[in-house]
């Protein structure tokens, strides 16, 4: 392998997470689209109908005006499936993927929103120390990466939570922790959104995994059946607290509830709460070993 | 529920009191954009602001925007955030600069229905992420002052047709928010006990 190949390689995926960084912002899936229409037909309440027909109205025209759906250009969050065979080292994906978002961001120009953690001073064009985040899955047999960009808003950043449950408060404690995380959110997180929902593991990896199930397409099931009837639970449970639509009251309180699961010590039972605004944005590129880059708005 | 039009900023407290929660409203005139830091200098460093607010509109913001020239800036993209996080400024908003209104997403907690009954301020509902739409209704960025804090400066806005906005809290003692939680409160009691 040369160096000008990998080079080459780099600046492929620089250019698709600064594609997919601004695209992410303006056009959202169509899994979502469905999911909002749904939830503007099935309420009932006035203040609620008001807030999701307005919704409506301005998914337009972020079409028609090629405008950011949100203000909020969020903190960048990428998740990589990178292929064993894929040649260019995850190193060199983080660098490409700072470098393809800082150019997003001088480009449009976005909003930035990176801050030094105590300063509070701006550290850059929504780049800083360890931003943006990536999430890396590695998958043997394959020479591809996946590049899923998921611009995360603060609104509903700032409403996660974490509860390490005992053993014998069992599902029933995951259940009541959701719920009056969920009810204590209130319109803060911009509702009806997807609630994320991390259980098992150790209590990072339990809030790890929340995240990467508000980074599922609306309304997908996890594979474990037992965890997908959790979900199902969960969500019928979440539309009857009466939160409604940017917390006004009415029928639609969340659009799904995902859950990502690990298994854990035996005296531990984690359960962390991630929530992804109505908002929820996310965009894909699928590039290949040569440098092919497919855009993928719905996976 | 009534609909009603308000042109900001108001002279007239009664614009304020024939407001009520759950109400539609639509705003035209002029608005101000004022985030944490701008509050944060105004009220905790002291500093006075540069702009009139008696009778105004705030809306909670940090906009996209882009230079064109010194001190003025063209809109990219305007939206609203969460006002829960600024909710310790409302009273000496109301008492010391006479604002009558306040606008953003999520709401204010209870400790804000008091001394918006006491100087008659409304707390309005914007659609939290509705950001596209939002822009569209703001014609221009007029004015803008501390430019140092970067998009949390005080910014004066001309607007068209604003909202619809939902009466979140009025200046009668009546919080949407508060009912709506006291209600799932309750609810959260009968879902328990279903487990």
């Amino acid at each position: 392998m040369s160096t000008d190949i990998t080079t080459d390689l780099q600046q492929t995926v620089e250019d698709a997470a600064a594609h997919l960084y601004v695209w992410s912002l303006k056009d959202i899936p169509q899994d979502l689209r469905d999911a909002l229409d749904a939830a503007r037909f099935r309420e009932t309440s006035v203040a609620g109908k008001r807030v999701l027909e307005t919704i409506h109205r301005n998914v337009n025209v972020a079409d028609n005006e090629k405008n950011l759906v949100c203000q909020d250009t969020g903190i960048a969050v990428y998740h990589c499936r990178v292929g064993e065979g894929f040649p260019l080292h995850p190193a060199r994906i983080y660098e490409a993927l700072r470098d393809g978002t800082a150019r997003a961001t001088l480009e449009h120009p976005l909003r930035s929103n990176a801050v030094h953690t105590i300063t509070r001073e701006n550290t850059g064009p929504n780049i800083g120390y360890r931003l943006p985040i990536v999430h890396w899955e590695f998958v043997a047999d394959w020479d591809g990466l996946d590049v899923k960009c998921v611009p995360k808003g603060s609104g509903s950043e700032n409403m996660s939570f974490l509860k390490m449950c005992v053993p014998a408060d069992g599902v029933k404690g995951i259940k009541q922790f959701v719920l009056e995380s969920i009810v204590g959110a209130g319109g803060k997180p911009c509702p009806p959104g997807i609630v994320g929902v991390g259980i098992g593991g150790s209590a990072d990896y339990a809030m790890h995994l929340a995240k990467e199930a508000i980074m599922r397409p609306v309304g997908t099931r996890n594979p474990d059946p037992i965890v997908a009837q959790l979900e199902d639970e969960l969500y019928a449970l979440l539309n009857e607290t009466g939160i409604g639509p940017m917390g006004l009251g009415g029928d639609v309180t969340v659009l799904q509830c995902h859950i990502e699961h690990a298994d854990t010590h035996m005296t531990l039972n984690p359960v962390a709460v991630n929530y992804q605004c109505w908002a929820a944005r996310r965009a894909s590129a699928h590039i290949s070993a040569d440098g092919e880059i497919d855009y993928d708005r719905e996976s | 529920m009534a609909t009603h039009e308000v042109t900001f900023p108001i002279t007239d407290p009664q614009e304020i009191l024939k407001l009520r929660a759950g109400d539609e409203v639509t705003v035209q005139g002029h608005i101000i954009g004022i985030r944490d830091r701008t509050q944060i200098r105004i009220f905790d460093q002291g500093v006075e602001p540069p702009m009139d607010l008696s009778g105004s509109f705030l809306l909670h913001t940090a906009p996209n925007v882009r230079k064109v020239a010194p001190g003025r800036y063209e809109k990219i993209c305007i939206g609203t955030t969460t006002s829960a996080r600024m909710v310790r400024f409302t009273e000496p908003l109301g008492a010391q600069y006479g604002v009558r209104a306040i606008c953003g997403k999520g709401g204010f907690p209870d400790e804000a229905i008091e001394p918006m009954q006491r100087l008659g301020m409304v707390y309005f509902a914007i659609v939290g992420g509705a950001a596209a739409l939002e822009t569209t209704q703001i014609e221009e960025i007029e004015e803008v002052a501390w430019e140092d804090l970067m998009p949390e400066c005080l910014w004066r806005f001309r607007v068209k047709d604003f909202g619809p906005l939902t009466v979140g809290i009025d200046a009668h003692g009546g919080s949407l928010y508060h009912d709506v939680q006291t209600r799932a409160t309750e609810k959260l009691k009968e879902l328990y006990a279903r487990l």
